[in-house]
């Protein structure tokens, strides 16, 4: 028994490097969101396009749906953009857009060049809604349920696999909670 | 000597400009006394772009806009626990730089005691058991006796 006491500090330490190891794995810079499985919170803000819908906690209570966050100052933005025209239509999934900390020229002329693939588009140039998202960011996409609860958010680009591997099964299992 | 002042002096002067931190005067309450608190407050909010950075010091668009929040929510006369409290809300405990002591949080709180305790407890261990050697293990046998009694008494002059 007392013979195996030098082990001690090896098996402490091959727990504190998988541990490490673990937190290697990891990424620091992705902050889990405090508002999953809670209601979306509480704003209301105007139409980015004139003559377009505007963006409000209500619009997202009857069915699920995307909520995107974007600017036209944000390169990764442009990356994912052509993916929401493809869930839009190819989904039937309505996609809604918060233009965050943007200038509505720009940001009107960045859709014009690209497509707007939102079904509603709410213009928050001084962050007002984006805090009470707790964004950090662009983009950031979240999932929500039809009663208007946030399920999942993701920080950074979407692209194919994310879409494939995560959001689209998510949103199916959605549909069909009642 | 009067060089010595002088930069003594800028020396300082530079000090208190790094102290001024990343808030622009446009942001700044009229009251001093609320501008000091909005201060303390946010020298102790992360800003969640740049992560190891207080909202003080930030330069970051969403760093100004949460100093911007702070101030606001002081001007409508919240506590700074509340603002604390509606920051956490939204962004989690990570946007304090000192994180709170909760279930998630002990092993960063306690790790370290912990670490202290079991390097003590093996340390008096390991003296007590080179004391007890010392103490009475450290007698020679009767052959050990024998035997230095028998290098040492030859006797051939050398020693």
């Amino acid at each position: 028994m007392k013979r195996a006491l030098f082990l001690i500090p090896l098996l402490f330490f091959l727990g504190l490097a998988g541990y490490l190891g673990f937190g290697l794995t990891r990424d620091a810079r992705v902050l889990p969101s405090t508002l999953i499985d809670k209601p979306a919170p509480d704003f209301d803000l105007p139409p980015l396009l004139p003559g377009g819908a505007g963006l409000k906690t209500a619009d997202l209570v009857g069915q699920v749906s995307l909520v995107n966050v974007f600017a036209s100052w944000c390169v990764p933005c442009r990356a994912e953009h052509p993916i929401w025209a493809k869930v839009a239509s190819e989904e039937k999934l309505p996609v809604y857009g918060i233009n965050w900390k943007d200038k509505q020229a720009q940001a009107t002329a960045w859709l014009k060049e690209l497509g707007n693939p939102y079904a509603r588009i709410g213009f928050d140039p001084d962050n007002k809604a984006g805090i009470e998202w707790g964004v950090y960011g662009a983009p950031e996409t979240y999932v929500v349920d039809r009663k208007g609860r946030i399920r999942f958010k993701y920080v950074g680009p979407v692209f194919e696999e994310t879409l494939d591997a995560t959001i689209l099964p998510l949103v199916r299992k959605l549909r069909e909670e009642k | 000597m009067r060089r010595a002042v002088l930069a003594f002096v800028g020396l300082v002067a530079l000090l208190v400009v790094a102290a001024a931190g990343a808030v622009q005067p446009d942001e700044m309450l009229k009251d001093p006394a609320l501008e000091a608190r909005a201060r303390n407050l946010s020298a102790d909010i992360r800003c969640l772009v740049c992560q190891n950075q207080s909202i003080d010091d930030s330069d970051a668009g969403l760093a100004r806009d949460l100093r911007l929040l702070v101030r606001e929510q002081i001007q409508r006369g919240r506590s700074d626990s509340e603002i604390r409290d509606y920051l956490v809300d939204r962004y989690g405990t990570f946007v304090l730089l000192d994180p709170p002591f909760r279930a998630s949080t002990l092993v960063l709180w306690l790790g370290p005691l912990f670490v202290l305790l079991a390097g003590g407890a093996g340390l008096i261990v390991y003296l007590r058991g080179r004391s007890r050697i010392a103490a009475d293990g450290n007698a020679l046998s009767e052959d050990e006796a024998a035997r230095i009694e028998r290098l040492l008494g030859d006797g051939d002059g050398r020693t």
